[in-house]
């Protein structure tokens, strides 16, 4: 963080910012290319890779049958799960999840289940008894900044993609049946990050960025418009003022993502 | 298991435990109130009850996680296993872990942290009950807690909810509200600064809805800012009529 290297750095992120530039060449509010690929791991329910400029993720869907929730008896579960990988960057260590994984998990889950992205109740086989259970788990294979909306992004892309096995329930026990259904889904939400530097807000803040940035700020859409998650990171802060606009901005962001994204 | 009230306000405009729309619970502070803790505050908001301690500055254990030209701050969010309805495990849940990061994250900017290079401050959050908040309930007595440990702040951070029940845009939910409602806002402010250290959102608002909760929040914060200075004061009085009577 404070290392003379990212304090160097800084220096030159802020003087670009301040002419409206950035060290990747993009304007402040231009996010990178973003390619994603859907179905790419067969053993899977579902799985989506995304690349947003150098960032990758992968994320995988297991579909499989469990008990509910008591204070939701007929509501199917959905889990998320977030693994930075230590292939990915050389600071992230093998073990149990830390505070960024648990975080990053709990961003993305909340965007999903906000914005009541799945029809839990048509994941009901059994109310109290049997449910489906959605596993969603994000995979950082390369951190090149800005996992939250790449690992958003690809997690819903998994979902879209994910096919539920056809079934009957017979005396209390659950046949699969050949054939798949698309999991049922309510809403695609799109998640949007800024990152502020120098008083500056600007989308989609890469690794360079991340570093130096005094806080972030994540924001979740629904078809509506509407913001159906909110989460701000890093030990900075924002005026009203910069909320305000950082919301404009990332609700025409989303919006052009969404577009992007056909969604 | 209860059930689900259906209405969350009535037809007279009151919230089901009698409030108004834009009216906070009561409030109670207390700072100085652990005798081991470099510094230490009590909080009863609603009936979330919570207590904040703050250790340091100290040196730095294991001692590689030092910085050579700042302090680092430690922040641990934990709940009592008989703080909430179902017995909660003693071993933090992926929630604790989380909030923990993001109230350091909150209490951070308020530190001058460059002052004491190569040291650590660890806070340390206890909810002995929980009701709905217990994470602002815990940045405005965490940040007391290190401005009693006598570490130089820019300004306390005090932090309030503010959220959607029914169709109604409201301030400082209690736990039912905030299972039931539709959305939820906890923001932490430093008023003197005019600056926002923390911001979530979870539930479903138009923008319009959402600028509207931000500002209740922001306002409910500065009414929490001044029982927080109250409180601070009042150890200090204390101590001082405490020193003339053994004089």
């Amino acid at each position: 963080m404070s290392s003379l290297v990212t304090r160097v750095r800084l220096q030159q992120i802020e003087k670009l910012i301040e002419k409206a530039k950035r060290l990747d060449g993009r304007g402040l509010n231009d996010y990178r290319e973003i390619k994603l690929e859907q179905g790419l791991i067969e053993k899977a329910e579902g799985s989506a890779r995304i690349l947003l400029g150098k960032t990758e993720v992968l994320v995988g869907v297991k579909v499989e049958t469990g008990t509910p929730f008591s204070d939701t008896p007929n509501d199917g579960v959905m889990t998320v799960n977030a693994e930075l990988v230590p292939l990915a960057s050389p600071t992230f260590e093998p073990g149990p999840p830390d505070e960024n994984s648990i975080e990053l998990a709990r961003i993305v889950d909340r965007g999903i289940r906000e914005s009541k992205a799945i029809d839990t109740k048509k994941l009901c086989i059994e109310p109290g008894k049997k449910v489906f259970v959605v596993f969603v788990d994000v995979y950082v294979l390369n951190h090149d900044g800005n996992l939250i909306d790449a690992s958003a992004l690809a997690a819903v892309a998994a979902l879209i993609n994910t096919k539920m096995p056809n079934y009957e329930v017979k005396d209390g026990e659950v046949i699969i049946k050949q054939g798949y259904t698309p999991l049922p889904m309510k809403s695609h939400p799109i998640t949007v990050t800024l990152g502020k530097i120098n008083n500056k807000l600007l989308v989609d803040p890469w690794l360079e960025e991340e570093q130096v940035m005094d806080a972030r700020l994540t924001m979740a859409f629904n078809e509506e418009g509407n913001i159906c998650a909110t989460q701000k990171g890093g030990a900075g802060s924002f005026t009203q003022q910069q909320i305000s606009e950082g919301m404009k901005l990332a609700q025409e962001k989303a919006a052009e993502l969404r577009k992007k994204m056909d969604w | 298991m209860n059930k689900k009230p259906e209405k969350l306000i009535n037809k007279k405009g009151l919230r089901l435990d009698g409030r108004k729309p834009d009216e906070l619970r009561p409030v109670k502070i207390e700072v100085g109130v652990l005798a081991n803790a470099d510094g230490s505050a009590y909080i009863e908001h609603g009936k979330n009850k919570i207590l904040a301690a703050a250790f340091g500055p100290k040196e730095m254990h294991p001692k590689h996680l030092s910085l050579p030209d700042r302090m680092v701050l430690r922040c641990r969010y934990h709940m009592a296993p008989f703080s909430v309805g179902e017995r909660k495990s003693p071993a933090p849940s992926r929630r604790e872990i989380e909030l923990s990061k993001v109230i350091r994250e909150c209490l951070e900017p308020s530190v001058f942290v460059e002052y004491y290079p190569r040291t650590g401050v660890d806070v340390f959050i206890e909810v002995l009950q929980a009701d709905g908040g217990t994470r602002c309930a815990s940045i405005t007595a965490a940040s007391l807690a290190l401005a009693d440990a006598g570490i130089p702040m820019r300004d306390l951070v005090v932090a309030c909810a503010a959220g959607k029940i029914d169709d109604t845009v409201v301030l400082d939910l209690f736990d039912t509200e905030d299972k039931v409602g539709c959305a939820d806002v906890p923001v932490a402010f430093m008023p003197n600064l005019n600056a926002v250290t923390l911001l979530q959102m979870d539930g479903i608002l138009t923008p319009e809805e959402f600028a509207k909760a931000v500002n209740m929040a922001i306002d409910g914060c500065r009414k929490i800012y001044d029982l927080q200075k109250e409180a601070l004061k009042t150890k200090y009085m204390l101590i001082g009529q405490e020193e003339e009577v053994e004089e």
